[in-house]
């Protein structure tokens, strides 16, 4: 199945094969940049920001003007008058003959499925609530590709808040479906990974599953290690708060113990969670990574397209 | 024992669980309607133990569906002359459309009134819950 004319709302969309297409896309893309700089002429991205998120939409904006193609939309839907009391159905079925794929970021859960409902073209969900972020497991995805080779065989762990994070949720459900995957995951027991999403990874793939609240345990085991922020009010009482909150900050004291090609990853933007020091260490990659998302969006989206991406190369 | 004149011409809803009668009986907002209507509880049942019945001389549209979700031992008779002339079973709906509200507060399904909330049935640890199509959350239902 070609994926020309999908949409991309949940990462589960595509199949393993699909996503590969994507990937091997995507690592085109970084080799020769400049040959994929036409491909997308006279194609439209539209934007239709119904909250803003700066650096999401500028990440597609790039990747749409990157392969020649032009973009569209609004960046709040606060200050536009296209939301105002218009239903999601009607909005869509107007705006995608504006343009030729859209993607939508929009608080409410579910927003950008309704929207695939009624688009004539394809949309791709850029966020919507806490529910989804499709491109950014795609981003995690090559990332961990790229650097690792493979997607298969590795221990990944997540540390932070893995209870309400749903770049980790989205990343570890994707992920279980690789051979070999093993997850640690380390958060303070109030913030683990919902127990129905841990019995779903176990039953379905047969993971490994380790889980523990210290960070400094497990380092020396781990291939990729994925940080995210913990938000002081997600504990429950300051006691834990002031005992735990250094637990989950890597500094490059804590980082000397991890195998020398392990991966450093955050999906930014980072707060204290990752102290300035690690930086410059080698394993440190999440910006590069954050550089990726713009290949990826862009091999997404010329494949949605279906525009020739054999022309130049 | 108490007997009731069986109905010439209607719809008799038989099995229902012991208690959900009344609760079926405000659903179909049969205390607003104009024809005989007559509700019985803990009728003895060899089946159930114990059942509600209702029974209505005149044919309305019952949503079995609907009915299913409530109580899937419900079974609707259809009479006419004073006869059976089908009997239908329910059962628990895979797919619900519009019967309830997603209990997801940030759903988009509760903030755009063009939206029709849709479900899937899921089960799981033993209990029936439906999944929206739109954000995913679980919603169990009850009346
Ligand atoms: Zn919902």
């Amino acid at each position: 199945m070609s994926l020309k004319g999908r949409h991309l709302i949940d990462p589960n969309d595509f199949t393993m094969e699909e996503l590969n297409e994507i990937f091997n896309l995507a690592d085109r893309m970084v080799e020769e940049r400049d040959a994929f700089g036409e491909i997308c002429k006279g194609k439209i991205l539209g934007t239709l920001f119904y909250e803003p998120s700066t650096r999401t939409r500028l990440s597609f904006e790039s990747a749409m003007l990157r392969m020649g193609g032009k973009v569209l939309g609004f960046s709040d839907a606060g200050t536009s008058s296209v939301s105002k009391g218009e239903s999601i159905a009607d909005t869509i079925r107007v705006l995608s003959s504006y343009a030729d794929v859209m993607v939508m970021r929009h608080p409410k859960e579910g927003a950008p499925k309704l929207a695939s409902e009624y688009s004539f073209i394809p949309v791709i969900n850029g966020g919507d609530g806490g529910h989804q972020h499709p491109t950014q497991t795609l981003t995690d995805m090559l990332t961990i590709r790229r650097y690792k080779g493979t997607l298969e065989n590795q221990t990944i762990a997540f540390c932070g808040d893995l209870k309400f994070g749903r770049t980790v949720h989205s990343l570890i459900s994707a992920l279980s479906n690789y051979k070999g995957s093993k997850f640690v995951l380390i958060s303070p027991a109030e913030l683990r990974l919902p127990g129905h999403l841990k019995s779903s990874l176990l039953e379905k793939h047969n993971v490994s599953i380790y889980e523990t609240e210290s960070l400094e345990e497990v380092i020396n085991q781990i291939d990729v290690l994925y940080m995210t922020r913990i938000q002081k009010e997600r504990f429950f009482n300051e006691a834990d708060y002031m005992r735990l909150k250094d637990s989950y900050i890597l500094d490059r004291h804590k980082l000397k113990d991890s195998k020398e090609d392990m991966l450093v990853m955050h999906p930014l933007p980072r707060v204290n969670e990752i102290s300035y020091d690690v930086d410059d260490d080698k394993r440190a990659i999440y910006f590069k990574q954050a550089e990726l998302g713009i290949y990826v969006r862009m091999a997404l989206i010329a494949l949605l397209l279906g525009v020739n991406v054999n022309a130049y190369s | 024992m108490l007997t009731v004149n069986s109905i010439n011409c209607g719809i008799v809803i038989d099995h229902i669980t012991a208690g959900n009668g009344i609760k079926i009986f405000e659903k179909l907002k049969l205390d607003e309607v104009n024809f005989p209507v007559v509700l019985l509880i803990n009728v003895p049942s060899s089946k159930l133990g114990k059942k509600d019945i209702i029974k209505i001389e005149n044919k309305i549209d019952v949503d079995i569906t609907m009915l299913g979700l409530i109580d899937p031992e419900i079974t609707v008779n259809i009479i006419e002359n004073d006869k059976i002339v089908k009997k239908m079973n329910t059962v628990i709906p895979k797919e619900v459309q519009g019967l309830f509200k997603c209990k997801n507060p940030r759903c988009v399904s509760n903030f755009d009134e063009y939206v029709t909330p849709k479900f899937r049935l899921v089960k799981a640890n033993g209990k029936i819950h439906y999944r929206c199509n739109y954000c995913e959350e679980l919603t169990s239902y009850s009346i």
